[in-house]
């Protein structure tokens, strides 16, 4: 009986009160004590955009990444998928919450999240596009964090609204982590195998045509589009070149999804997404 | 040099010996194995599936055939749980007092 | 306690080494990977961890296919950290089969060939939103009823996986049992599809426990060795007397006619499952088998380029270090 307590007691002591165990992404509360008020000075209605549409493509990536569940090339990548969609989903859900204290509506984050039909969301198109294949999940996983990355630093610092600020400045460790892994697997399948360097070759250049969108004022939602692109820009082609891999460039494609402009694909991502909340009106879950 | 292309059927990915200093003033403890391609793989699997990415924590990672063992081997996984976000954490769960065995 | 020499034959010149490890499991102790033990243990351990690692990996599948789905956030996340500590879980169990010399890759290839098998349970098809709860609570507490012994099993790797992996599962069978309280709280439709999954899950749930002991045939040198601390019946028990209180606090029945607190016994009564299903289920004609072993099956197949693909990369940044180090 007694090796049971030395099992027992090396696994304690560390859940509870030790912030060390991996409680870290989303324990502690990272709006703890930032003041909710909307500061003087502040547009509630453009403040509300941008969580909305910083929140739109988080939970639309987070979705994507969900569909990889079971179909991972390795398990170790399972774990790490759903680690970046878990953190993703998170950063949705207070974005969701913030969008909802200041636009007014005092909706909660599933309003946002199941009530609204494809023609109000406001994420980028590249995040709606359908997973592909593994090469083109880190392809545009590495655009997008890179991307994300870039604009939460910036917001981070500079946001006037101290939640938003506080937000992003949670995102920023995730972030981080999310184009550290996305640039290791593009360098080594860019590097593998002739097989992997196509792939990986074709999933950047699906990207392209949607880069353009992420560099603009309204993609950015307050952070600089300038110094964004530049940041951006610079870490690709780092890491492209480790890999062995060209740059790629496309003609943007027309539109712009913070507009409201959509692909095909979104439509059929939200039916999936909201299909059970809707079917059951009243219901609480 | 260039045998990559050989073994197709067969490219698995080596075994590594995960080490973890849960925090300051703890040795590293072997927590457990896990599968990658190189070293920096085996440092982000390893953050992933035993920290469940935990910032404060340090990990070591060392290829299981380079670990020299005495007769006793140190292959040894699992000391501590990793709890992780709050909905991991059992007390979230809001039961009645009242049911018993949850 | 028995002792384990009834059932295993020492070999020959290995006396001592028989001797040795005899007494380490008849003390309580833990066998270490690079210890010596007998061919049937290893072999026994080698069946039972892969069984037991391919079950949480074959197991993110029903439930896995809702995390899309999820009616709100706050559920997402939950079924997602759920199903990816299922991933976790099954590296845990691998990773405690491999340090008895076995290869993930092969046990890998055992699983989608057929030739190891994983539990029946995970064969049943999930029809509605209300399973993630029930399967939360029924199958994620008959597993804690068949884990927590075996936090002290005397494999020692295999032990300290369980007292890891029981830690993480609390949550889960928390977390369904939470879900089904709410949607009872909810409409009339949702109260009606959480009998409805009950109904559909409680028998294979009580077949989780494998089939009676008197038709276990590895069971007796299981215990014997401590690898297994109670038999198939005593668990299924439990995990009734456990189940019964619960499904009055929740409002739903159990579908047993025959269910019933004996109190001269102290403990329930209920009815037999209909084995001959766990037969079949288990000899692969489950309403799920082949799906699920084909889901598995083209991952791995899927995901061969990747992994490929990394090992080659590896093997280039090997090289390149070399003739760095040359030049």
């Amino acid at each position: 009986m007694s090796d049971e307590h030395v099992y027992l007691s090396l696994a304690e002591g560390h859940d509870d009160s030790d912030a060390r165990w991996a409680f870290g992404t989303g324990f502690e509360d990272p709006l703890h004590g930032v003041d909710t008020a909307v500061p003087e000075g502040v547009d509630a209605a453009e403040l509300a955009a941008h969580c909305l549409a910083l929140g739109d493509d988080a939970l639309v990536a987070a979705q994507r990444l969900a569909e990889w569940c079971t179909r991972a090339p390795e398990l170790e990548e399972e774990v790490a998928l759903a680690n970046i969609g878990l953190d993703l989903l998170g950063q949705a859900r207070l974005l969701y919450s913030r969008a909802g204290q200041v636009d007014g509506t005092g909706r909660d984050e599933d309003a946002y999240a199941y009530l609204r039909d494809p023609a109000d969301f406001r994420n980028v198109r590249l995040a709606e596009l359908p997973c592909g294949d593994f090469a083109f999940s880190m392809a545009r996983l590495l655009v997008t964090s890179s991307w994300r990355l870039a604009v939460f630093e910036r917001l981070a610092r500079t946001a006037q609204d101290p939640v938003l600020a506080a937000i992003a400045a949670k995102g920023v460790n995730e972030l981080t982590y999310h184009r550290q892994y996305a640039a290791e697997w593009t360098v080594r399948l860019g590097d593998g195998t002739e097989e992997s360097h196509r792939r990986m070759r074709a999933g950047l250049e699906q990207t392209a045509p949607y880069l353009e969108e992420l560099f603009t004022a309204a993609a950015t939602c307050g952070a600089d589009p300038a110094g964004v692109r530049h940041e951006v820009t610079a870490a690709l082609r780092q890491v492209t070149e480790a890999a062995g891999l060209p740059a790629v460039e496309a003609e943007p494609l027309p539109g712009h999804g913070r507009e409201g402009d959509r692909t095909e694909h979104l439509a059929p991502l939200l039916a999936e997404l909201q299909g059970i909340a809707r079917a059951h009106p009243g219901a609480v879950w | 040099m260039s045998t990559t292309g050989d073994s197709t059927t067969r490219a698995e990915w080596p075994l590594y010996e995960v080490f973890v200093r849960g925090k300051r003033g703890l040795n590293h403890v072997h927590v457990g194995s896990l599968h990658a391609a190189d070293d920096r793989m085996a440092l982000t699997h390893a953050r992933d599936l035993y920290t469940r990415r935990n910032e404060g924590v340090s990990i070591w990672v060392v290829r299981s055939e380079h670990i020299t063992a005495s007769t006793r081997d140190e292959k040894d996984p699992f000391f501590s749980p990793s709890a992780d976000k709050v909905y991991r954490h059992p007390t979230f769960y809001d039961i009645p007092e009242d049911v018993p065995h949850i | 306690m028995t002792t384990p020499n009834a059932t295993v034959p020492a070999e020959g010149a290995q006396k001592p080494l028989q001797e040795h490890f005899d007494a380490t499991i008849a003390r309580d102790q833990r066998i270490e990977p690079r210890d010596w033990m007998p061919e049937g243990y290893r072999r026994t351990l080698v069946r039972q961890i892969a069984q037991h690692a391919h079950s949480e990996i074959i197991g993110m599948q029903p439930e896995g296919e809702w995390i899309t789905r999820a009616p709100s956030l706050r559920r997402k996340a939950i079924l997602f950290a759920k199903v990816q500590d299922e991933a976790g879980h099954g590296l845990y169990l691998y990773s405690a089969a491999e340090t008895l010399g076995v290869d993930r890759a092969d046990l890998t290839q055992r699983l989608i060939e057929g030739r190891q098998k994983y539990s029946s349970i995970f064969n049943y098809p999930t029809l509605s939103f209300a399973d993630v709860g029930v399967i939360g609570w029924f199958v994620d507490g008959a597993a804690i009823c068949n884990q927590v012994p075996l936090c002290r099993s005397s494999y020692g790797p295999y032990a300290r996986a369980m007292v890891r992996i029981c830690k993480e599962e609390s949550f889960h069978q928390r977390q369904g049992y939470e879900l089904l309280m709410t949607m009872m709280r909810g409409t009339e439709a949702q109260r009606e599809m959480v009998q409805d999954a009950v109904d559909r899950w409680w028998w294979p749930s009580l077949m989780m426990f494998g089939p009676p002991d008197g038709d276990s045939p590895n069971s007796a040198a299981s215990m014997a060795w401590k690898i297994k601390r109670h038999s198939n019946d005593e668990l299924r028990r439990r995990f009734v007397d456990m189940t019964v209180p619960q499904a009055d606090k929740l409002g739903v029945t159990l579908p047993d006619p025959e269910l019933r607190w004996n109190p001269e016994r102290g403990r329930h009564d209920f009815g037999t499952p209909d084995w001959s299903e766990l037969q079949r289920v288990i000899s692969g004609d489950g309403p799920c088998n082949s799906e699920r072993m084909e889901r598995r099956r083209s991952a791995h197949e899927e995901g061969a380029w990747v992994r490929e693909a990394a090992t080659a990369h590896a093997a280039k940044q090997a090289a390149r270090a070399e003739e760095g180090a040359v030049a």
